[in-house]
């Protein structure tokens, strides 16, 4: 990502941000609401695009391919960047078919294939045990940390490069937190993640390198050791130890 | 001021209350010993358990703030610097302790020309000289208090090098004096122990307010 800039109409809601994000990492965007971290995010699977008055200059590069060239169709963006969300979302079909939906809407129709991969998908999303034996049951049966590993092993299923997560469990208990948490870590070893959180904790536990944006910009990007014990920037500082005004 | 605002604050003035009673301690040991004044030891005596009860105080405070305010950045510099500090401090006021029951058990003060040939003087007043001025760095948050800290440790360690040889040519002179001169050796000992605890209290300090690691540093350097 290189020197970009988002507008809503005459809202400068990103100020000319450029950072790079290692394979196979975590990174952690954190920040006080409002602050952008959420644009950001959405600007790796182009879903501000829906947002009539947004406007972006700049490179926003995946594999070297800039996802906001023309030449670019957006079903290849969304095959290589998978999303989960602060809620769980799954559509109302069975638990089989939520993994398998994006395999079908790419045009795969056979059922080995999607066998595998919906099999694949769970057991990477650390599910599988729990459901194998009530696939064709509805989704919404699930638990809201059963839900939410769904929704990642749906993203999983179309074998995305970067998966990107907005608080996708600020809505659960402690335990399925934990679970969603140990399942990043353990994803990491194949996608990169980049994930908004507003718990500063979390974002220590899970994450290689943490960025810390604030109206708009981009106030430091480092490791997240160093940011969390010793940042560079004095914003960084007061925002992380609840000093912030 | 934020809630872990309140916790350091109370956490730094219970430190500074803990250290402020260990300077004294080394001081009244100081005193006790050169004047022969039992009464003096013995209340250091009896002061070296408000020692340990601070520590345990400032170490059960210290794991509540990790465990219930998760610090972070300075915050969790703090609190990791004074865990460590808490532990050299109480190590100190240990020293002052022992060099309380030497003068409590001497049958009278050292004599002078013992104190003069084996630099005691010298070494109470740099210990203790080190020990305020830590305090101070501590206190103020100053930076410039911690750097005098290395060079004084020298004026420590010299005296202490040459101990053996001292203490036994005074052996061989004063053989009649041969308790008291042990008990000169190994206060000379706890002396120069006590300028490696505020050493480490340095380097801690040092993390505490640059975030930089100095411990061990030639050994880290080599590697």
């Amino acid at each position: 990502m290189k020197d970009v800039n988002v507008w809503y109409s005459d809202n400068h809601a990103l100020k000319n941000i450029s950072m790079t994000f290692e394979p196979n990492t975590v990174t952690a965007l954190v920040g006080p609401s409002g602050c952008g971290k959420s644009t950001f995010l959405r600007l790796f699977n182009r879903m501000n695009d829906l947002i009539s008055s947004f406007r972006l200059e700049g490179m926003v590069t995946i594999d070297s391919q800039n996802i906001y060239s023309k030449e670019v169709r957006l079903d290849e963006i969304r095959k290589k960047v998978g999303m989960v969300f602060q809620k769980p979302n799954p559509f109302p079909k069975s638990i089989y078919e939520n993994v398998a939906y994006g395999l079908r809407v790419n045009g795969t129709s056979n059922k080995k294939i999607i066998d595998e991969t919906v099999e694949r998908s769970l057991r990477q999303a650390t599910l599988w045990d729990e459901v194998k034996d009530s696939l064709k049951k509805s989704a919404m049966i699930l638990s809201g940390g059963q839900q939410q590993r769904l929704c990642i092993a749906r993203a999983l299923a179309v074998e995305p490069k970067l998966i990107l997560m907005d608080e996708p469990a600020s809505a659960l208990d402690p335990i399925s937190t934990a679970h969603i948490e140990e399942l990043i870590l353990e994803l990491k070893k194949e996608f990169t993640i980049i994930i908004v959180t507003h718990n500063l904790q979390q974002a220590g536990r899970i994450s290689d390198s943490t960025a810390f944006f604030y109206l708009g910009e981009l106030i430091e990007y480092n490791l997240t050791k160093k940011i969390f014990l010793n940042p560079d920037n004095e914003r960084t500082q007061n925002y992380i130890t609840g000093r912030f005004s | 001021m934020t809630v872990i605002d309140n916790n350091i604050q109370q956490l730094k003035n219970d430190l500074l209350q803990m250290w402020s009673l260990v300077i004294n301690q080394m001081e009244k040991a100081r005193l006790a010993l050169i004047n022969g004044d039992k009464n003096l030891a013995r209340e250091v005596r009896v002061n070296e358990k408000r020692v340990d009860v601070f520590e345990l105080k400032i170490d059960m405070d210290s794991e509540s703030i990790l465990l219930l305010k998760n610090p972070v950045a300075i915050d969790l510099r703090f609190v990791l610097s004074v865990l460590k500090i808490n532990y050299n401090i109480e190590r100190i006021g240990d020293y002052a302790n022992a060099i309380a029951k030497v003068a409590e058990n001497l049958s009278g003060p050292i004599p002078e020309d013992i104190l003069q040939s084996t630099h005691l003087p010298e070494m109470f007043f740099t210990a203790q000289t080190m020990l305020q001025e830590s305090f101070n760095a501590f206190e103020k948050s100053d930076r410039t208090h911690v750097n005098l800290l290395f060079a004084m440790d020298e004026k420590l360690d010299k005296p202490n090098r040459i101990a053996n040889t001292v203490i036994g040519k005074l052996l061989r002179d004063r053989p009649e004096d041969t308790m008291m001169l042990l008990e000169a050796l190994a206060i000379i000992r706890k002396l120069e122990r006590t300028g490696d605890h505020i050493l480490n209290i340095a380097e801690e300090l040092i993390f505490y307010f640059d975030a930089n690691v100095v411990k061990h540093k030639k050994m880290l350097d080599d590697n």
